[in-house]
């Protein structure tokens, strides 16, 4: 099964697309750290670790979103 | 080699030949613009980066909780002997280590508060103005009430972090945080 080609044009909106969606995925990132901090330093415990797990699933998707991007190239 | 050397020919200024080029051009062959260049594919990648230190960030409050947890519940100590503090008048302590200042304050014959001293904002010593029942950061004009350490001015947004007390006899003891 041959891999579909794009076009120039086409790649350059993808990459486009990919780019806002890691930016607002980093945001929601920044967003968790502080929020957790400031629960931390108040002595809540219970977000500590879904907010480290959420956060790693962010940088899990966008790893993925950065493969994605290597293989639009190759 | 040569493509390159003839793209750079192409690119400079008056399109002469790389060999009739200047020295200096020879010598530094990309412009500013170019060196400077940033493709949307590398901002990705260094966004992603960012994402991983964020990642790192979150992994390093865990630990620190995980650490904080272990370190369990503070030793009871004696602090201070009401006989010793007026009514009004306040002393400074280290509780549970050496490196932590706190605060006690009598505000009245049976009333005692105490706090750790570091503001919430940027971590300053809070000064307790019993007159004026609140605590006063004095770096960016703070300010705490002075029974519940909650903040009611200036840049903090968490309370005070509240020492648990016991009288026993004349003796004041701090037997952990509330």
């Amino acid at each position: 099964m041959s891999r579909t080609r794009f076009a120039s044009s086409q790649r350059t909106t993808i990459v486009t697309a990919i780019l806002c969606i890691v930016i607002t995925i980093v945001v929601l990132q920044l967003w968790l750290l502080t929020a957790t901090m400031d629960a931390f330093l108040r002595g809540d415990e219970a977000v500590v670790v879904p907010a480290a797990l959420a956060s790693l699933f962010c940088l899990a998707l966008n790893v993925g979103l950065l493969l994605n991007l290597r293989r639009l190239d190759g | 080699m040569k493509t390159s050397q003839d793209e750079m020919a192409r690119s400079s200024p008056d399109g002469r030949p790389w060999s009739e080029q200047p020295r200096w051009r020879q010598d530094f062959p990309v412009d500013f613009e170019q060196d400077e260049y940033v493709s949307r594919r590398d901002f990705t990648a260094f966004m992603v980066l960012v994402s991983g230190a964020f990642a790192v960030g979150q992994a390093w409050i865990v630990a620190q909780n995980y650490v904080r947890r272990r370190r369990g519940k503070p030793e009871i100590r004696e602090i201070a002997s009401l006989g010793a503090l007026a009514v009004g008048s306040s002393l400074t302590f280290h509780y549970p280590t050496e490196r932590e200042q706190c605060v006690l304050v009598r505000l009245g014959p049976d009333q005692l508060v105490a706090f750790d001293q570091a503001c919430t904002h940027l971590s300053c010593p809070v000064i307790p103005r019993v007159a004026e029942r609140r605590f006063e950061c004095p770096c960016h004009h703070g300010s705490f009430d002075l029974e519940s350490g909650q903040p009611t001015a200036g840049p903090p947004r968490r309370p005070l972090t509240r020492i648990q007390l016991a009288v026993t006899g004349d003796k004041v003891f701090a037997t952990g945080y509330a």
